[in-house]
């Protein structure tokens, strides 16, 4: 397995929709950018046929550092779950969407 | 929780970024593309501070259909898992949004 960069995600974009890489980056750096942004204001996010992005609360726990068994305290904090589309589903198991 | 579409974002980035939406919404939907055909091909995708992208396999189960009772066999599925990177583990860090939604 492979993995795959921005940069390379980048070029062959610029290739396909020829539009030039300085124009590329930004839109793509701000597109994250915002996914973090709306995330973290606790929207949820939704693509058609990619997937949704959405927040979810973890309550706080006791865990144990699986070393020296010591018990840590875990606040609560919030975990981001992708949930992929019903087209991405289809590809990854080989059937035609 | 209020849902955010893509359209949203692509008015919002062709605002900032001075590019014409027209412009925005192919790159956009390219990068959706992308990302689905490099993980149909079994590879992973890293963003630095944004998250992983990375498919793995669920091996087949026996499930229960919750209402009927019955066993289902379910077959070995592929799917995407998401892992969140640096940057929003912190900006997610309190346990409550910071703007209520």
């Amino acid at each position: 397995m492979s993995t795959t960069t921005k940069k390379e995600l980048i070029d062959r974009i610029a290739a396909t929709t020829k539009t030039r890489r300085a124009v590329v980056k930004p839109v793509i750096q701000m597109f994250l950018d915002e996914m973090v942004r709306e995330l973290a204001n606790g929207h949820r996010l939704e693509f058609r046929d990619f997937g949704v992005f959405e927040t979810k609360r973890r309550a706080a726990r006791r865990a144990q550092n699986p070393k020296t068994l010591e018990p840590v305290e875990v606040s609560a904090r919030r975990v981001v779950k992708f949930k992929m589309g019903r087209l991405v589903k289809q590809k990854l198991n080989g059937r035609r969407p | 929780m209020s849902t955010i579409t893509k359209k949203e974002l692509i008015d919002r980035i062709a605002g900032c970024t001075h590019t014409r939406p027209g412009v925005v919404k192919p790159v956009v939907q390219s990068f959706l593309n992308e990302i689905v055909r490099e993980l149909v091909k079994g590879n992973r995708l890293e963003f630095r501070d944004f998250g992983v992208f990375e498919t793995r396999i669920r091996p087949a189960r026996t499930a229960r259909n919750p209402k009927t009772l019955e066993e289902v066999q379910v077959r070995q599925t592929r799917v995407v898992r998401f892992k969140m990177g640096r940057l929003m583990k912190q900006r997610l860090s309190t346990a409550e949004p910071q703007v209520p939604s």
